[in-house]
């Protein structure tokens, strides 16, 4: 077989024999990146962003994380799309308790991580306030993209076996990429004859007799 | 034209319609409370007006108005063959929304049902005769009516215990810019009043 170094690849063909060494807990983060059973609990708008998520432009089977189970106990990704009332709280932990260990929770969207705009007396402020969050994809909705790097982000905790919560960085930062964005531009004519333009219209209107108050 | 709907109703109900405006084309009657279901019922079966919608009802804080009728419930009604609408309202309850009472008129209009829960449910309005008073949108054990202006802007009654820092590991209260105010002028001066669930077992 040659000397192989750590992280090179060797590909065995026909009769070949090979072993490969490696810790049980990487083979195990390795196993699990790629075979997560998702449990959508959608409840709002972001369930659209879901459906363009999983059809297949952006294809998650890439990932190895397409397989939707609607049975708790079968799944051990719980997606929750969209904004989480009071109300619904326990039914979120209880789908989340009835989940098999090990088990990651994903935000998809502001609401669900932060409870975005919707700081009220119905909502609670993201699902870490009752349950444990793996990951965070900010957005209203999100971008398919920023999803796909959310996963990506989780499948790469679920290699390291790390479980400090993560949060999805916009690709593209406006910030600091100012050049790429839609300058607004000041008009080559002057406000101040925008401004008068209007003055001499009010004055035309006002001739014919409207709003004349003696 | 259903300027003629205002002039009907003062000609039958006289001073229980305490008063009148047409702004915008937007008929409005505002009703002395004891009144409200007679004229419900009056628009509702006079052939003239024929009021067979029930579009919606709201309940309105104003706590300005101290013990003379803090609470406005607004009716908004249409009637589909005459093409007119009409809006009444009626002003109960004192400072405190004792006496914020009203008649029923689910038997007038099946509709007015659930939106009748929805007022006795946001607002704290009683409607006299319903057959199920029950609250529609927030669970049962919600104490309070959140659209009343005397409750707190940032107060919350969860179901589940939130969970702890400690139990999180992270941080759970909000980052800068969002704090208890927001820079909002209203609503939230002072101390934050958060019942995050914290303190509930205590």
């Amino acid at each position: 077989m040659g000397n192989v170094g750590p992280h090179s690849s060797l590909t065995l063909e026909g009769s070949e024999h090979g072993y490969a060494t490696t810790r049980v807990d990487a083979l195990l983060g390795w196993a699990r990146k790629y075979s997560l059973f998702a449990y959508p609990f959608v409840t709002a708008c972001c369930g659209m962003e879901f459906m363009a998520l999983t059809s297949p432009r952006f294809d998650l089977a890439r990932f190895g994380a397409e397989a939707p189970r609607f049975s708790p106990r079968q799944s051990d990704l719980l997606w929750v799309v969209g904004t989480i009332s009071q109300r619904q709280g326990p039914v979120l932990k209880r789908v989340f308790e009835q989940m098999m260990e090990p088990k990651w929770v994903l935000a998809f969207g502001t609401c669900a991580s932060s409870g975005g705009f919707y700081d009220n007396y119905t909502t609670i402020a993201g699902t870490d306030k009752i349950i444990p969050t793996d990951v965070y994809i900010p957005g209203c909705p999100p971008r398919p993209e920023a999803v796909l790097d959310g996963l990506m982000l989780l499948q790469d905790k679920i290699a390291r076996n790390e479980r400090r919560p993560g949060v999805v960085k916009p690709r593209f930062d406006p910030s600091r990429n100012a050049s790429g964005l839609v300058q607004l531009r000041r008009s080559a004519r002057d406000p101040r004859d925008l401004l008068s333009a209007i003055a001499e219209r009010e004055d035309r209107a006002g001739a014919r007799g409207h709003g004349g108050a003696p | 034209m259903s300027k003629d709907v205002l002039d009907k109703l003062k000609a039958r109900f006289g001073a229980a319609i305490l008063e009148t405006h047409s702004d915008f084309g937007d008929d409005t009657a505002v009703v002395e409370p004891g009144h409200w279901k007679a004229v419900c019922e009056f628009v509702r079966t006079e052939p003239a007006l024929d009021f067979d919608m029930p579009v919606d009802l709201c309940g309105v804080d104003y706590p300005q108005r101290g013990d003379a009728g803090r609470m406005e419930v607004v009716m908004h009604l249409y009637s589909v063959s005459k093409a007119h609408r009409i809006r009444l309202k009626a002003r109960v309850g004192d400072a405190e929304m004792q006496g914020a009472e009203l008649e029923s008129v689910t038997s007038i209009w099946p509709g007015m049902d659930w939106l009748e829960r929805e007022v006795f449910d946001m607002s704290g309005v009683r409607f006299r005769g319903h057959p199920d008073l029950r609250r529609i949108l927030m669970y049962p054990e919600f104490e309070g009516h959140p659209l009343q202006k005397s409750y707190a802007a940032d107060k919350i009654q969860p179901l589940v215990k939130y969970r702890t820092e400690e139990e999180a590991g992270v941080p759970l209260g909000k980052l800068e810019p969002f704090g208890p105010d927001e820079g909002m002028s209203f609503g939230r001066g002072g101390a934050p009043r958060v019942d995050d669930g914290r303190g509930l077992e205590d």
